[in-house]
């Protein structure tokens, strides 16, 4: 698709690249994102690409919300502004979002419209006697056949809902109201799978071997939680909400001093409160995972709003120096990945280990297959030859672990600076030895991690550089221009070399995050690389194409 | 080098508790059913975790598992080692600042839930490694540190607190009542879920009460209805942590049977999750 929106005229199979932009809204309990969702699978399930971005306010009934479907032949890892079809379940959609439907944009709503259709979806419910939140089936049956899928394909994911039969009845009925109008091409289904960025950090964790998640809800990570709860004993994870953050984080250090690995999830206010513990888990050697889900601050901020604000709190957070891993997703795909990596890495070094996602990651679809290889929690197991001292001086500064309940080991973790068997010292020569220990192994890590870079593109060309959830829109935008795309994937250990190496040819250095200050940029420029523009989006809003790309062509 | 000490369970950690402090008599008592626990080959099972403060030295001075936590965590830590592992005897030593002050939500939600702990309070009604400021149990217009000019507000009765949160074994004990203290602490390990003990402890420097409990502490007699909680809250009243007393009942207010946090809430199964199947089935 071009600017210029649908036309009814030409044949969509024909096309060499083929898009299409569907904005979905209505009220909180219109059942917007299970629309969105259900559109997403349909046209997954032709082969196309898709991507999802949800918008929606902090209430549970009323309000605005919206999805947009961003599908194409070619992968899509997040949306645009510029919609060709808004399908508006309220009045309020059509209001709020016309200016962003493209030219020849259709509208399918209830309401009279001079671009679309307007069709009975609340009377064809209402008449049906079935509930309200069935509308958005009529609607999506509605879709269907505006875009000529066939009833049968429509069939094969409605059917999977909940009340099925119902269910069916109402999409037929949708179906029925409106003539095909376009055509959207179907491609030869690849193994692609659909994924929400808290699904994939989800499941990246049990595939690594997490046994216990413990969490208290806030948003954008609940959905981590929800998701693992659902299923726990599928994945034979625990799934464990206790009485705040607080208690999250030192249950999970108790799951882990047994030898059960264990990871928390939470928001920025909530990982404030586990600050103290993180610290803790660095003194006594503990492993641990944090997923670090942001959202706009300072403190409560806008709860269900993305900004990638939290960057230099989670390199910084906890009293003492200590070793830590931070690493930054940035779709689906590498969130499962990293999350593994990163659970992983935790037990083999013993160490706090980071997921830094955001709203805009957690709460996207996307369209990815899976890592072929998967990291496994594994880590260095005792040797059970002479009496075991939990906090041994190892070359590698890494102890081996034993758990309690075994016979021969007496194992002793502490808060406290200690000697080899964990007993407390105020010694200063072990004091600067056990110090040393617990550093020695950032620079074994970063031998491990400094690869975790993405690059893609031209060498001799201004670079834009981004980290975690902006990828999606800085790597299209890249392609676009023909711009070298560079995303670190691991901000500590902080991979300077790799960096160096990367940024060096580029004629020039972009760097583009969703916050207020640049912390990425100031990163870069604390550790010497040079940083040339900053383009910063700090609306709550994450970057799109279409806006990103305005702003980078000036500046190239 | 080895860790283990002089003595029977002992560490080669060097005593730092001042001379009369209570803590010895809670470290003897411990060390008995810990010594019960090694003839019945269970000692390795056991896990020591502590909080910060005098208390919590205990575990440098014991040659058993432990986890020297920080100051109120005590309990989500033992909760989450219970939880990984159920065959652990957890036990739990906390401070009065720890339990009533710092991680007062922790205490109240372990009762709520019925995790299967002991949970030792080594209950001084004073701060003594931070030198001597009022805690949640000192009574009302104590001078500390802090309040040179009296504490403003009343003792928490955290025998009342326990009952009130649905604690299936609440009980005080006395470290100037050695036997009685350790019949407790066997007691509580034996009960299956949330083993809560007020262990009154006096602090030799910064408020010795050891006149005080001599004086008023009396063994609640067996005719006591343990499992009534009308019964157990009339003997929790009896003394409200003041400045006086007329009484001081110390042994179990209150003992039932519920079904235990780990028995209600962790997953039966661990089945071979094949990640493959299982995302092409829902994820496509």
């Amino acid at each position: 698709m071009d600017k210029k929106g649908l036309s009814l005229s030409t044949p969509l199979k024909m096309q060499k690249k083929f898009e299409i932009n569907i904005l979905f809204g209505g009220q909180a309990g219109d059942g917007i994102r299970q629309l969105g969702t259900l559109w997403a699978k349909l046209l997954a399930k032709r082969g196309l690409y898709v991507f999802l971005y949800d918008d929606y306010p902090s209430l549970i009934r009323g309000g605005h919300n919206f999805s947009i479907v961003r599908a194409a032949n070619y992968p899509v890892e997040t949306h645009k502004d510029q919609v060709d079809l808004i399908v508006a379940l309220d009045l309020e959609t059509i209001n709020r979002h016309h200016h962003h439907l493209s030219e020849k944009g259709f509208i399918l709503s209830e309401g009279k419209t001079s671009q679309g259709f307007s069709l009975p979806w609340s009377k064809t419910v209402k008449e049906a006697g079935v509930p309200r939140i069935m509308k958005n089936t009529v609607a999506l049956g509605s879709l269907a056949k505006f875009c000529g899928i066939s009833f049968e394909e429509l069939s094969q994911v409605v059917k999977k809902l909940p009340q099925a039969e119902k269910n069916l009845e109402m999409a037929q009925k949708g179906y029925n109201l409106i003539p095909q109008t376009i055509s959207l091409p179907s491609l030869p289904e690849e193994k692609r799978f659909l994924f929400y960025g808290n699904e994939a950090i989800a499941l990246g964790a049990v595939a690594a071997g997490l046994k216990f998640y413990i969490a208290y809800p806030m948003t954008p990570a609940s959905s981590i939680l929800h998701y693992l709860a659902a299923r726990r004993e599928t994945f034979g994870v625990n799934v464990i909400h206790p009485e705040n953050e607080i208690a999250a984080v030192l249950a999970a250090l108790g799951s882990a001093y047994t030898g059960s690995p264990a990871m928390v999830g939470t928001s920025g206010g909530g990982f404030a409160l586990m600050v103290e513990a993180l610290s803790l888990s660095a003194q006594a050697e503990i492993p641990i995972t944090f997923v670090e889900c942001q959202r706009p601050g300072p403190s409560t901020g806008v709860p269900t709003y993305t900004m990638q604000g939290d960057l230099e709190f989670v390199l910084h957070a906890g009293h003492g120096e200590f070793p830590r891993v931070v690493l930054a997703p940035g779709d689906a795909f590498q969130a499962f990945y990293l999350t593994a990596l990163a659970l992983s890495l935790a037990w083999r070094y013993q160490i706090p280990t980071f997921i830094l996602s955001d709203k805009h990651l957690s709460e996207s679809l996307f369209c990815q297959n899976l890592p072929e290889k998967i990291p496994q929690i594994s880590y260095k197991k005792w040797h059970k030859k002479d009496e075991y001292q939990r906090y041994s001086f190892e070359e590698d500064g890494i102890s081996p672990l034993a758990f309690p309940g075994d016979k021969r080991a007496v194992v002793k973790a502490t808060s406290y600076e200690h000697d080899p068997f964990g007993i407390t010292t105020e010694e200063a020569e072990m004091i600067a030895r056990m110090q040393a220990k617990r550093l020695k192994k950032e620079n074994l890590l970063l031998q491990e991690t400094e690869k975790l870079l993405e690059t893609k593109g031209p060498e001799r060309v201004p670079a834009l550089v981004c980290w975690g959830s902006s990828k999606g829109a800085v790597q299209e935008v890249c392609k676009a221009l023909g711009l070298r795309f560079i995303q670190p994937l691991v901000l500590r250990p902080f991979p300077k070399r790799a960096l160096e190496k990367a940024l060096a040819p580029a004629s020039k250095v972009i760097v583009c995050e969703t916050n207020a200050t640049g912390q990425l940029a100031k990163l870069l420029k604390y550790h010497d690389l040079e940083v040339d523009e900053v383009i910063l989006r700090y609306d709550g809003r994450p970057f799109t194409t279409d806006s990103l790309k305005k702003k980078v062509e000036p500046l190239i | 080098m080895s860790l283990e000490g002089k003595t029977p369970l002992s560490t080669y950690a060097p005593n730092t508790w001042c001379p009369g402090c209570g803590n010895f008599g809670l470290l003897s008592a411990v060390k008995q059913v810990l010594l019960h626990l090694k003839e019945d080959n269970k000692l390795h099972q056991v896990v020591l975790v502590s909080g910060i403060g005098c208390h919590a030295k205990i575990v440098d001075y014991l040659a058993v598992n432990s986890f020297y936590s920080i100051h109120g965590r005590v309990l989500p830590v033992a909760w989450g080692i219970k939880m990984a592992n159920p065959s652990l005897i957890v036990i739990g030593h906390a401070g009065d600042g720890d339990a009533y002050g710092e991680g007062i939500s922790h205490l109240i939600f372990a009762a709520k839930r019925n995790t299967d702990l002991t949970f030792l309070v080594h209950n001084n009604r004073v701060y003594g490694l931070t030198t001597g400021q009022f805690t949640p149990t000192s009574p009302k217009k104590f001078k500390g540190r802090s309040t040179p000019f009296g504490s403003p507000e009343e003792p928490l009765n955290p025998i009342e607190i326990m009952l009130a949160s649905k604690a299936t074994f609440v009980a005080r004990s006395y470290v100037g009542r050695p036997k009685h203290l350790a019949y407790i602490i066997k007691e509580a390990i034996k009960h299956p879920g949330f083993a809560f003990i007020d262990v009154l402890q006096p602090c030799y420097t910064f408020f010795n009460t050891y006149n005080f409990y001599n004086q008023y502490v009396r063994e609640i007699p067996p005719s006591h209805p343990r499992e009534n909680l009308e019964a157990a809250l009339e003997l929790a009243r009896r003394w409200d942590y003041g400045e006086k007393a007329q009484e001081i009942p110390i042994g179990i207010f209150y003992q039932i049977k519920r079904p235990t946090f780990e028995e209600e809430a962790l997953i039966k199964k661990h089945p071979s999750f094949d990640l493959k199947a299982y995302v092409a089935q829902n994820h496509s």
